[in-house]
Order: C-alpha cells, then sequence, then structure tokens
C-alpha cells in the first residue's frame, strides 16, 4: 500500500503564482528575509497576495507570520535591529523605493491589531483622526466619509446617536469595529488585520468575520490568525508557515481539506509530526 | 498528501485520537455483520434454509441500528472536534459508507425474502449456478472494500473498482439465460423471476461495494472519482504520490 509521501518539498513559487495571474497580484514578495539582530524571522520567503481577496497567514507561534504581516506598510522600519532582504511589491512598486513616502503607504495599506486601541477621545474624533491628518476637509464632507467608514465597518446602527460619547465607553467587538472604521476612514486598498478577534467573544468575532467579508468587495485583506476555524471561514487563500518558511499555499478549499504536504496537515488538523 | 492507516492516531488530543479509532473499528463491525448477512442470504437460498433466510431479516435490524449508532459519532465529532483535512475526509468517508452497508444489508434481507419463498415453494429452482457464481464475485468485493478501508488500500479500492464492470456483465449473461428458462418453461415463471430478484439484488450489492472502494480512494488521496469511468481514471497518478 502506498505511504505518506516521505520527502515534501516546500511549495516552489511556481506553483504559488500558478493561481494567481500577474494581474490579480497586489502584493508581490520576493526572496524576502527578515532577521532581528542574529535571530532569523523569514528565511527567503515568496508569496503573491491576490487582489480583493482574504488572504490568511496561519502557523505556529514565531513562525513569522506576523513579521511577515508587519513587513507589508514597513512598519519594520520603526526597529533599527531589523534587517531587511528582498522585494515586497505594492500594484507595482516596489515599497522600499526612495520616492515611496511612508506615511502614505501606510494610508494604503491599513492595520489593525490583536487588541483594540481606540485613542481616549469621542467615537466621531477617533475616526475622524486620519483624515484630519490626511486632508483639510469640510466638515459636512467630513461627516459624511465618517458615516460611511462607520457603516462600512458594520457599526453605524449601533452608535450614530452617541458619536461624541467617549470611543472607550464601547464594547470590546465595538471597539475593534471603531478602530477598522478609523482604517477605512482614510481609503486604504489594502488592510491588514492581526488577529483581530482574538480578544473577542464568539458573537463579535462573528461580526468581524462578516465584515472582513464584506468588505473584499473593494478592499484586499491579509489576514493573521491562530483560530484554524477562522481562517477557513473567511479566507480565499491560505499561507502556512513555520520556522520562518512558507511550507504551503493555496486555495483555502484545498488546503482545508486535501493538503498537499503532511506538515500542514499535522498542523491544521492537531498532530505531532 | 497521502496517508496512512495510522495517521489518525497521532493527535495531540489522545481523545481524539481513540475517538476515531472506535469510529473505524464500528464501521469494520458493522461491514462484518453485513458480510455475514449477505453470506447467509446466499446460503439460505442455496440449501433452500427457511430459517436461515428468516434470521437474515432479524439481522438487517442490528445493521439499521448500527448505522444510526456511527452516524451519531460522526455528527458528534463534526461539532465538537471540526475535523480538517484527512480528519474531516476520514468522518465523510464512514458516513458515506455506512449508508452503502445498510443497504447491502437491505439487499441480504432481499436475498432472504425471496430464498424463504423458494424453499417453501419446494422444488430446486433454476439459475442457482449464476447466482452461486456471482455472490462468490460480489461477496468478494464487498470483503476487498472493507479490508481496502481497514488498510487505507488505493491499489485494493481500485482493484474493487474494476470489479464491478466484470459483475455487470456476467448479470446480463445470467438474465439472459433466465430468460430462456422462462420461455422453455413457463411453469417455472415465478421461481425464475425470484431468481433473478436475486440476481438483481446481488448485482446492487456489487454496485455498493464498488462505492466503498471509491470512499476508500477519497478518504486516502482527497480525490472523488465517483462519476468518473473506471476505464478513463488515471491509475498512475493515483497510485502515485499527489
Amino acid at each position: 500500500m502506498l505511504m505518506a509521501d516521505a520527502s515534501p518539498t516546500p511549495a516552489t513559487l511556481h506553483e504559488i503564482v500558478r493561481d494567481i495571474p500577474s494581474t490579480d497580484r497586489c502584493f508581490e514578495i520576493e526572496d524576502l528575509t527578515i532577521a532581528y539582530g542574529d535571530k532569523t524571522a523569514l528565511s527567503g520567503l515568496s508569496l503573491h497576495v491576490p487582489r480583493h481577496r482574504v488572504t490568511a497567514f496561519i502557523g505556529p507561534s514565531g513562525c513569522g507570520k506576523s513579521t511577515l504581516l508587519r513587513a507589508f506598510n514597513r512598519l519594520h522600519d520603526l526597529n533599527e535591529d531589523v534587517a531587511r532582504q528582498g522585494r515586497i511589491v505594492l500594484e507595482g512598486q516596489e515599497i522600499h523605493a526612495p520616492e515611496v513616502d511612508v506615511a502614505d503607504l501606510r494610508r494604503r495599506v491599513g492595520m489593525v491589531f490583536q487588541t483594540p486601541n481606540p485613542f481616549p477621545m469621542s467615537i466621531y474624533e477617533n475616526v475622524a483622526f486620519g483624515l484630519r491628518l490626511q486632508a483639510a476637509l469640510p466638515k459636512r464632507r467630513r461627516d459624511e466619509v465618517i458615516e460611511w467608514a462607520l457603516e462600512s465597518a458594520a457599526l453605524w446602527d449601533e452608535v450614530k446617536h452617541r458619536l461624541h460619547e467617549s470611543a472607550l465607553l464601547l464594547s470590546g467587538g465595538q471597539q475593534q469595529r471603531l478602530v477598522i472604521a478609523r482604517t477605512l476612514a482614510v481609503q486604504p486598498e489594502v488592510v491588514l488585520l492581526d488577529e483581530p478577534a482574538s480578544a473577542l467573544d464568539p458573537i463579535s468575532t462573528l461580526k468581524i468575520e462578516e465584515l472582513i467579508r464584506n468588505l473584499k468587495s473593494h478592499l484586499t485583506l491579509v489576514l493573521v490568525t491562530h483560530n484554524m476555524q477562522q481562517a477557513a471561514r473567511v479566507s480565499d487563500y491560505t499561507a502556512f508557515l513555520e520556522e520562518g518558511e512558507l511550507i504551503e499555499y493555496g486555495a483555502t478549499d484545498t488546503v482545508f481539506t486535501n493538503p498537499r504536504l503532511a506538515r500542514t496537515e499535522n498542523y491544521i488538523t492537531g498532530r505531532t509530526d | 498528501m497521502d496517508i496512512t492507516s495510522d495517521t489518525h492516531s497521532q493527535h495531540i488530543s489522545k481523545q481524539f485520537n481513540q475517538e476515531l479509532e472506535e469510529l473505524k473499528t464500528h464501521l469494520m463491525t458493522m461491514g462484518g455483520q453485513v458480510e455475514k448477512q449477505v453470506q447467509d442470504a446466499v446460503t439460505a437460498l442455496l440449501e433452500s434454509d427457511s430459517r436461515l433466510g428468516e434470521r437474515v431479516s432479524d439481522d438487517d435490524k442490528a445493521v439499521n441500528e448500527m448505522q444510526l449508532k456511527i452516524d451519531d459519532e460522526c455528527t458528534r465529532i463534526l461539532a465538537r472536534r471540526q475535523p480538517a483535512a484527512s480528519d474531516l475526509r476520514l468522518v465523510l468517508a464512514v458516513i458515506r459508507a455506512t449508508s452503502d452497508l445498510e443497504r447491502i444489508g437491505d439487499e441480504a434481507s432481499k436475498i432472504a425474502r425471496n430464498a424463504v419463498a423458494l424453499s417453501e415453494a419446494g422444488n430446486g429452482p433454476k439459475g442457482l449456478v449464476e447466482v452461486r457464481h456471482i455472490s462468490e464475485h460480489v461477496r468478494k468485493m464487498v470483503r476487498d472494500s472493507l479490508t481496502a478501508f481497514a488498510r487505507f488500500d488505493i491499489d485494493l479500492a481500485l482493484q474493487v473498482v474494476h470489479e464491478d464492470d466484470a459483475v455487470d456483465s456476467e448479470y446480463t449473461s445470467a438474465m439472459r439465460s433466465l430468460m430462456t428458462f422462462m420461455m422453455e418453461d413457463p411453469r417455472s415463471i415465478t421461481s425464475v423471476l425470484s431468481v433473478m430478484w436475486v440476481l438483481r439484488a446481488l448485482e446492487r450489492v456489487g454496485d455498493h461495494a464498488n462505492n466503498l472502494a471509491e470512499h476508500v480512494i477519497y478518504l486516502v488521496k482527497g480525490l472523488d472519482i465517483r462519476h468518473i469511468d473506471p476505464d478513463e481514471l488515471d491509475e498512475d497518478a493515483l497510485k502515485g504520490s499527489s
């Protein structure tokens, strides 16, 4: 009888891009290596993130998935110990090119973290914050954008009568949706989500997941999660990372029903190697 | 990736290993019971043993209960464990397999009912040679498909898939001979019709054994070959590593 694949090889770039035509790529990561001091967090990783889809990064703690996510809007620039090699191309442009304005890059590529981090100000001011930094809009126009952002984040109905109350009075789930509204207000092209629902109750989690599903009609979403079922529920593509390497990357349907490699199978089904 | 018969015993959760192991054991017990039912039904017919025939119908109740029990276990695993990858395929394959086994049990009951009727009508019916021949063939298919399931053996499963065509042609030619018997001797029509029902049931048993083998291929390779002509299967790709 047949035995399990004895010598699995990590997915090659060629196999990964097969499903994602060059015109549909939002991010193209090529041979990316990132090290913190002498510790390598990502080694020679290549992958393409499709536009207007949800891509999930899964893998054990310390596998490099958050490092990878943070590289997408150059958050590592803030840390002097970080060394990077390789290319990250957003919509055809290398994001480390000298002419790229980092503030504008971070407007285009927004980020939502694990713990909701609303500013200690009103709900309205939280969403207006990025807008005010960006351009001086007439109040009427600004109000419209704020309503649109809160609507898009599925929060408008819950807060429309209390926009000037403190954001800190909202529940955890509402705070996280407020943070998403704040990110959406500056009209990003990509939203990076680092464990966006891990501190939330199941109902709030489902609301965030529904929101992610709705946002992909006009945004590219990249999600880091430890919750395998969440990756299976919301993502179109799943990348499995282990020890700083991309092990398997493919359509979520395939990765969760018939993964190509034993390492992926073992991780998603909770087996030991 | 391909999986082996111990793939499902390597989870961090020992209890989950145990649940999946029990699921497989229960499926094999049900398979053994169904295999015996078919054998007893055919023996009852060939040896005009109406008492054995009646017992087969009683055994069917036990098989039905096993199906409910295994389905219940599968529901619980789906709800509590949210299995993925090969674990998910195992649960799906078991659900499908119990349904096929239960139907094999139903076909065995049909054979047994005809055995009782023929035995009560007296005089040995014609066509028993064909019954013996086809029954041996389909019983081997059932046995092999269950062995393939127990060992996650793709080669054996593929062999069963190919056997089904042979059974279908044996069935067609047996039916032709029985038609001849009826034309030659109209008084034999009632008993020959009963034998035809038996052959029809045996042919259906072969179909279900074929389904079981297809579930094994789905389980091990993640490929659903249910609606693919066996002659068009790319066996090298199936046998090679995915």
